[in-house]
């Protein structure tokens, strides 16, 4: 089988496989809400809500005021309301005005309400570099969000995952954080099944198997791992997995392949201090620690300020440096 | 060229019963009956009894940190009863305790969250209010939102949200008072603007004359009331969910009033404010001027005031007992909360917190054991 076999140039885009996901779920369910900052008219700045508004009317695909803590805050009342809100923050960086009633208020309701007050809301967020989009457009902030009990935080990287993955957050009973990697919004096409189907919440996917080295990664660095195993000799048996779920992380799929392989590396857009590569190691170790060969390595971005776009490519994880990593991890 | 004024507003002050119980009747006209006003004054002497002894838990040790209601009850009552019960939605900072009892949150969860239990916050099935609140400022977009359900799905109720003035310098404020008036959602805000956020001023929280105004940038009906005059809220607050409730979009009420106590039992008040202001302020409390109003009526006297504090002492007593009364809740109750599906990680955290240190999985010691 070949390595890019997903690749093929026929069917949606992630952006398609998005908005079909939405409006199948709000034919399916008109407590699903969408809102958010051009979401409307416009159908967002990356025209994942394309259509949306005329369809299903500007009440239920909601343009709103610019504020991003509104947004959230509103979603969460429409939430507590029985409603399914849908609200979109338009950049990663944007998040960051959110993040207050995000992370104190949606995260914890369930919590400190001891169960009477829910909040299933799904937040979309396009996250991530490469681009060549403006300052504060290029960030990954997921391990702040699953560090934060109460959220579920997810990255799919496929057009196929993403519809699966959006039907279930929607219909999850909790706040979910669905981070849609810009990079691929439009970089290939895959075959979507047009009906309804989900792919649960915390289920990594292997998308290579291999006997090896086992690369852990997620987003947009899956297609860079990719790439870097094409470059890598033949005889080098590498399983590379998907993570698709940020938060619950997948530990058994995780710990069923390192127990196999006996190497990681793993791969990261975001800072390499703190960020998930540091608690995959661990989880890792304390699961692992006898089957292992070599430490386990983190391919990841720098503990810098994201660049400016003339550097981005400097920065995140490219494939010559993820295919360094995986050849570094082999030879130990 | 035109220079020419674009912009002209101005704000009304509505005072109906003043501070020596004197009633206007033409304003009055049409508001509280002379036995729902005795109902509220009841709720008001059941009110201040509990925060009385709500203060004496904390000092005696009994209870955490609490923050007294006192010399608020005019604003919280008059308000939580324009909002019909069972349908319209109350959405409270934490200084409206009389409201949520007003609306059938049973009052041993007051004291419960204060007590340090989540289950306080456990609101009963059909009783629309949310929990409490802490943060500042925060609830009022939880409100909007809430109320923006009511309209999508055309149900005919309201919401109410409670804040006080130190909360409208905090953006949420703006951008709920911005979402509500621009989608026109059925949502009251009330302002109870009690002078004091901790141990700022109303005059250095805001430049603005008065807290109502703010509301005008965001083309809401406003209007300030006397906030210890019972028929002034009620009335103001009626209108307002009329309003709502017939299309027109959201409102906003200042309610001029004065916290009586500390911010919170962690605070002493006389290290910041002049004792001649509290002072004149205790002549200004609503239950004085509630009182003098149903004498003047010869609905009261001493001796149904003597039997309404001890109806009060007997009810509080009562409550405390309950709170008191429920056992502390299980260490398991600490994670089972977090998600509807607890995550497998969580569970073993839960399931081995007495047993390991959540950390190694005990597998690997084993297999280390057999080497």
């Amino acid at each position: 089988m070949p390595r890019t076999e997903v690749m093929n140039t026929k069917g949606l885009t992630l952006v398609d496989a998005i908005n079909e996901a939405l409006a199948q779920e709000m034919e399916r369910d008109e407590r699903v809400v969408v809102l958010g900052e051009d979401v409307g008219l416009n159908g967002g700045v990356f025209r994942v809500t394309e259509g949306l508004q005329k369809r299903f009317g500007a009440e239920r695909v909601a343009d709103t005021p610019l504020a991003e803590s509104g947004i959230m805050g509103t979603a969460i009342g429409l939430a507590m309301a029985g409603m399914r809100p849908v609200p979109e923050i338009q950049f990663e960086g944007f998040l960051g005005p959110a993040y207050d009633q995000l992370v104190n208020h949606a995260a914890r309701y369930r919590t400190r309400s001891r169960g009477a007050v829910t909040i299933p809301l799904t937040v979309r967020v396009p996250v991530g570099g490469g681009i060549h989009a403006p300052e504060l457009h290029s960030d990954s902030p997921e391990a702040i969000y699953a560090h934060h009990p109460g959220l579920k935080v997810v990255m799919p990287s496929t057009p196929y995952d993403a519809k699966g993955l959006l039907l279930s957050a929607i219909r999850d009973p909790d706040p979910v954080v669905f981070f849609e990697p810009k990079r691929v919004y439009r970089s290939f096409r895959e075959s979507v099944p047009e009906e309804d189907y989900t792919i649960p919440i915390g289920q990594a996917k292997v998308v290579a198997e291999g006997t090896d080295v086992t690369v852990v990664t997620w987003g947009a660095p899956v297609f860079q791992c990719l790439a870097a195993m094409d470059e890598l000799p033949e005889d080098a048996s590498i399983e590379l997995i998907d993570l698709r779920t940020i938060y619950p992380i997948d530990v058994d799929t995780i710990v069923e392949s390192v127990r196999k392989t006996g190497r990681c590396v793993v791969v990261h857009e975001a800072p390499k201090t703190a960020g998930l590569g540091a608690e995959i190691a661990t989880i890792i170790q304390e699961h692992c620690f006898l089957h292992l060969e070599a430490p386990v390595q983190r391919c990841t971005g720098f503990d810098t300020v994201m660049p400016y776009y003339k550097l981005e490519l400097d920065y995140l994880p490219e494939s010559p440096r993820i295919q360094k990593a995986i050849e570094e991890c082999l030879a130990y | 060229m035109p220079r020419k004024v674009v912009y002209e507003a101005r704000v009304e002050y509505v005072q109906i019963l003043d501070e020596e119980g004197r009633l206007d009747a033409r304003l009055a006209a049409g508001t509280l009956t002379d036995e729902q006003v005795a109902f509220l004054y009841e709720q008001m002497v059941i009110c201040r009894q509990y925060d009385e002894v709500a203060f004496k838990l904390q000092r005696s040790g009994r209870m955490g940190t609490y923050p007294q209601n006192k010399g608020q009850e005019a604003a919280a009552l008059g308000s939580g009863f324009a909002a019909k019960k069972g349908a319209d939605f109350l959405v409270p900072c934490y200084r409206e305790n009389a409201a949520l009892f007003l609306h059938g949150l049973p009052m041993e969860h007051i004291l419960l969250h204060w007590m340090g239990d989540e289950r306080g916050n456990q609101i009963p099935e059909g009783v629309n209010v949310t929990p409490i609140s802490i943060p500042i400022g925060t609830q009022m977009l939880h409100a909007t939102g809430i109320a923006w359900a009511y309209k999508i799905r055309r149900e005919p109720r309201c919401v109410i949200t409670y804040f006080g003035d130190g909360a409208t310098s905090e953006g949420d404020f703006h951008e709920a008072a911005n979402f509500a008036s621009t989608l026109q959602v059925p949502c009251v805000f009330f302002c109870q603007n009690n002078q004091w956020a901790i141990s700022v001023p109303r005059e250095t929280q805001t430049a603005s004359e008065t807290i109502a105004q703010k509301a005008l940038a965001y083309g809401m009906p406003t209007v300030q009331v006397d906030g210890n005059d019972l028929f002034a809220v009620y009335k103001e607050t009626r209108d307002a969910l009329d309003r709502a409730r017939s299309g027109g979009g959201p409102s906003f009420i200042e309610a001029v009033t004065y916290r009586l106590g500390d911010h919170t039992t962690a605070d002493d008040a006389r290290r910041y404010r002049d004792p001649e202001e509290v002072a004149a302020w205790q002549q200004k409390d609503p239950m004085i001027r509630t009182r003098k109003y149903l004498e003047s009526k010869g609905l009261w006297d001493d001796n149904r005031q003597r039997a309404a504090e001890e109806r009060a002492k007997a009810i509080v007593q009562e409550v405390v007992r309950t709170a008191e009364g429920i056992e502390k809740p299980t260490t398991d109750d600490i994670f089972n909360f977090t998600f509807a599906d607890l995550p497998a990680e969580i569970a073993r955290q839960r399931d081995t917190l007495r047993t390991s240190s959540i950390g190694q999985e005990p597998t690997q010691a084993a297999l280390r054991a057999g080497h």
